[in-house]
């Protein structure tokens, strides 16, 4: 006993940082577990419109995006301020959308293609002239399954104000 | 000379490699739950059906949504905030009284025949902004959702989300969604 005593120094002793890998470890897990990568770059500004009655899209690899929105600022000298489609990386027409469509659904395994989903996410200010033409080229591809996808509405008054864009 | 124990393993750089595969992963994440409202498109066809099958004008709840974002609702100016009740007294007005779990039905003759001869039409126009449009959507579903809670908490005593498959299926077929979508007109540009 006296023996141990004797070798404790006077001074606080330093907080030991050992554990702190085990700290940052566990954050990194937390991220790797529930990150889902950004597999396209958005060029496109979307803002989604607001709604309450959503639900959730199960099974990611069923899915499929494609974007409609206003061209990013960095592309309208190019592309010009009017609603655009982007499929994959570059932005696309109305009379791409089909062979797009074949070529998402190859990458689905065999038995699940007809549960394919393609979820359209437009910005809110989007005409529904080019969602309607969307709509119907989808339909031509088979591509039968939708989702609109929105934000989830906080407040009753911003789902009926007519004034949120 | 005594035995040397082996040098420990400094482990005083793993907290920078950890941090630093921290900070790639928190960069590249996206946090964004992605949610939406399903739809199904009518299957495309090159000619149009000869004869569209007969639907009584009762049974019709139209929705026009015009350029500027204005609902015409049966024939009348509506604000949205009220579509989801007039829809879901239109689904619920059981009109030929066969509809026996329609609780708090109108029974208006003028209005559909029961919920599962309902149809909703609505037609947009090219001017819709699809912030209205996804509007108009979310409140005609949220009024077939409220009439399938309604009736899930009566006959099973608790909410549609949390019933069993069977159980979904036969609310559903009680209320079955019926919207049909014409084409959008080019009125407003």
């Amino acid at each position: 006993m006296a023996h141990i005593k004797k070798k404790k120094s006077k001074e606080l002793p330093p907080v030991s940082t050992a554990s702190l890998p085990d700290i940052v470890f566990m954050l990194l897990f937390f991220f790797m577990v529930t990150t889902t990568m950004r597999e396209v770059d958005l060029k496109v500004d979307l803002s989604k419109p607001v709604a309450t009655e959503m639900q959730k899209l199960e099974r990611k690899t069923l899915v499929t995006y494609m974007y409609v929105g206003p061209p990013k600022e960095k592309y309208q000298g190019k592309f010009g301020s009017e609603a655009k489609i982007q499929l994959n990386d570059s932005f696309a027409q109305l009379n791409d959308i089909q062979p797009w469509v074949v070529i998402e659904r190859e990458k689905i395994n065999e038995a699940e293609q007809s549960q394919m989903t393609v979820s359209i996410k437009a910005d809110k200010k989007t005409k529904m002239g080019l969602i309607g033409d969307i709509k119907l080229e989808l339909r031509k591809a088979q591509a039968l399954k939708i989702n609109y996808s929105a934000n989830p509405a906080g407040s009753k008054e911003l789902l009926y104000s007519t004034t949120n864009y | 000379m005594a035995k040397r124990a082996l040098p420990e393993i400094n482990a005083g750089s793993m907290a920078d490699i950890a941090f630093l595969l921290l900070i790639f992963f928190l960069v590249t994440t996206t946090m964004d739950v992605d949610k939406g409202i399903n739809r199904k498109l009518p299957p495309y066809d090159d000619q149009l059906l000869e004869d569209p099958p007969p639907i009584k004008k009762r049974n019709i709840f139209e929705v026009l949504v015009n350029s500027n974002d204005a609902l015409l609702v049966e024939e009348e100016y509506l604000d949205i905030s009220r579509l989801r009740e007039e829809a879901k007294k239109f689904l619920n007005n059981n009109g030929d009284g066969s509809c026996d779990y329609c609780e708090g039905a109108y029974r208006d003759p003028k209005s559909s025949d029961n919920p599962d001869k309902a149809v909703i039409s609505l037609q947009n126009d090219r001017g819709t902004s699809y912030a209205m449009y996804v509007k108009v959507q979310n409140e005609l579903a949220a009024a077939l959702n409220e009439l399938r809670d309604e009736l899930a908490v009566r006959k099973y005593g608790t909410e549609y989300d949390n019933l069993d498959v069977d159980q979904q299926k036969d609310i559903r077929k009680r209320y079955p969604q019926k919207i049909s979508e014409a084409e959008p007109l080019n009125i407003g540009g």
